[in-house]
């Protein structure tokens, strides 16, 4: 792909993204009740203190001026002053990323880890008990609802067999000088093993549970793009060519059944993200997810505005770098 | 032994009733057979199709009043355990009540809420679809543009947005859930459309001075219907997990109405002693979730031939 072919459709982004803030403003403003009465809640003010309150807050300015004013502060990073933290929302959202990204992170890895030789292996035993029993899982996998599963794992696992905890990052007497915030990294990166198996014993669970519909999608791509492969002339002709099984499946085959099974990976970490929202719920897990959960109950909506719009950036970005990644992996698909 | 059929008989039978001829011939209904052929897959169109029954005849089926609370009878074990009764068979909630009747009952939020989406979301996008497919030009633009947008937020997410804005309730979340599912049915039927409307009957239609709007609804609709009716069919099973998530969330329906995910998530507190009052609802989810896929994946093979694999 030519520069200007990726500059020509980053600049498409442009619009999407607009398109996106303007809803996300939409949903802002049409909520009904008063910003400034939620933000006060029970505290006695005169009306000019809160009309003074009021123009800070930009409230009273036309609709098309707050949203042009909401898009300047965004591209600067300011989301506003999150009502129950009495902080920039911003600051508060960025606390809590850390978590989220390496509870993603591990889920994906696991998806990715289990999705791909399971899938492989099924397509090489078509039709066998192994292939139905891929599909029989795979199915179960999509349509098992994740609040559901994750409490299953909790009553097995955390409850009835203690081997793993039932909530948190961490245990507190495991104390990490964080470097990129990430705990299993930063544990390593500071030689901590002992606190790299704490917060390892802690993610193994939510990280199943957000994974596994992931996972179970995966597996139905890789099988079904690495049976078309094994279809494919170049393989029948290595296979004439007395070429070994392995060596087929894994230098020729592999390689690029595995092309849709990455783009479908990038594709679903919007999925995900939109998981972590109920995973974090049920683990207690300190990420962003659970604080737009708390935020909603706490109506405080510039942080649920900031976190929507985050998610859907980050979903549109990664749509943009799954195509990029497709054009690079098959060279025959143009943008 | 097998019995001949006369052919004039046969000829005479088809002769009485052309219409059913016609229907057994049409790609429809060979597709259905095909679909019916596929043991599975009507097996869980069976189970669809008790649960629907079950949501309808809800007060002739359950035993007890799914609201009735009895603080005697909290978190009283399933009719299997020490402590358990058959008139209770899968035990009590923390407030007393009948979970297989909350589960009777639950079925018909679900089944509701997941064909009252479907239904709306699936006639905007025809409409939507229709109109961008076969004009073209601006409306395609103005369409096309807002589907990528709505697309670019995580279903979830979106769904959560809104109803934190909208507030709980039955038609919020037919509202929250149809804004984003309607571009699933809009893209298949612009894509349809393009297709079609350079085929020849749309031509001749054309030729024959039939305005926009009879050839977009009388000619290219009915031809586009089934791969419509598939995705729509695959799409519910989403629309039922996303129903529960928000219900689970405390965003969707409320108490004391019975909801198969606020009921999990009322047994979330108990998960110690009394694991049935999650398991059981979950359990119901599942099944119908699992049901619709594998029938529509059913349904897909049968109307769609590229999908054999």
């Amino acid at each position: 792909m030519t520069l200007g072919k990726f500059i020509e459709r980053l600049a498409q982004l442009v619009p999407v993204l607009l398109g996106v803030s303007l809803i996300v403003f939409l949903m802002m403003s049409l909520t009904p009740g008063d910003p400034v009465e939620i933000m006060l809640g029970d505290q006695h003010v005169t009306p000019e203190q809160e009309q003074a309150l009021r123009h800070d807050l930009g409230l009273d300015r036309p609709p098309h001026e707050r949203f042009l004013v909401f898009i300047g502060n965004a591209l600067q990073g300011d989301f506003g002053t999150s009502f129950y933290h009495r902080r920039p929302v911003g600051e508060v959202i960025a606390e809590r990323l850390p978590a989220t990204i390496e509870l993603t992170l591990v889920a994906m890895i696991l998806a990715l880890v289990t999705a791909i030789p399971l899938g492989v292996l099924a397509a090489v035993k078509k039709s066998t008990i192994f292939d139905k029993a891929s599909t029989v899982g795979s199915l179960l996998g999509v349509s098992m609802p994740h609040f559901w599963f994750g409490i299953l794992l909790l009553m097995l696992f955390a409850v009835h067999l203690h081997w793993l905890p039932v909530a948190g990052r961490i245990d507190y007497e495991y104390q990490v000088e964080p470097i990129t915030h990430l705990l299993l990294v930063d544990s390593l990166l500071r030689g901590n093993i002992a606190a790299f198996g704490n917060a390892l014993s802690h993610i193994i669970l939510p990280a199943l549970t957000l994974g596994l519909a992931m996972g179970a999608i995966l597996m139905r791509v890789t099988r079904t793009s690495m049976l078309e492969v094994m279809r494919a002339d170049y393989v029948r002709f290595a296979e004439a060519k007395g070429l070994a099984r392995h060596r087929i499946l894994f230098r020729h085959a592999l390689k690029n059944a595995l092309i849709p099974t990455v783009t479908v990976a990038a594709l679903e970490t919007g999925t995900l993200l939109g998981g972590n929202m109920i995973v974090e719920t049920i683990f207690g897990w300190p990420g962003l997810g659970r604080l737009v959960v708390e935020s909603i109950f706490q109506r405080n909506y510039p942080l649920v505005q900031a976190a929507v719009l985050f998610y859907a950036v980050t979903y549109v970005m990664l749509n943009f770098l799954a195509d990029i990644l497709y054009t690079i992996l098959n060279p025959r698909v143009k943008l | 032994m097998t019995t001949a059929v006369p052919a004039s008989s046969a000829g005479a039978s088809s002769a009485a009733s052309p219409d059913r001829a016609a229907r057994t011939q049409s790609p429809f209904w060979r597709n259905m057979r095909k679909f019916a052929d596929n043991r599975l897959a009507l097996a869980s169109g069976v189970v669809v199709l008790l649960f629907v029954v079950m949501a309808v005849a809800a007060p002739l089926i359950a035993p007890h009043d799914p609201n009735a609370t009895d603080l005697f009878r909290r978190l009283q074990p399933p009719a299997w355990m020490a402590g358990g009764e058959w008139a209770y068979p899968l035990g009590c909630d923390a407030l007393g009540r009948d979970i297989l009747s909350r589960i009777i009952y639950g079925a018909r939020i679900s089944i509701f809420i997941g064909t009252a989406v479907i239904l709306v979301a699936t006639t905007i996008g025809i409409l939507a679809g229709l109109a961008a497919g076969y004009l073209r030009g601006w409306v395609d633009t103005a369409i096309s543009r807002l589907v990528d947008i709505l697309l670019a937020f995580p279903y979830l997410i979106f769904a959560i947005g809104l109803m934190a804005m909208m507030g709980p309730g039955l038609s919020n979340i037919v509202i929250a859930l149809a804004y984003k599912e309607w571009v699933i049915p809009c893209r298949v039927v612009r894509g349809e459309t393009l297709a079609a409307r350079e085929m020849e009957y749309v031509e001749a239609a054309r030729a024959l001075g039939a305005g926009r709007a009879r050839i977009m609804w009388r000619e290219i609709l009915p031809n586009i219907l089934s791969p419509v009716v598939v995705v729509s069919t695959i799409r519910m099973a989403n629309v039922i997990i996303l129903e529960a998530s928000l219900s689970f969330l405390g965003l969707g329906v409320q108490p004391p109405t019975a909801s198969w995910g606020s009921m999990v998530a009322d047994g979330r507190a108990f998960m110690l002693e009394a694991w049935w009052v999650s398991t059981f609802p979950g359990l119901a989810i599942l099944l119908l979730v699992l049901s619709l896929n594998v029938a529509s994946q059913g349904l897909r093979d049968a109307f769609d031939p590229k999908f054999h694999d």
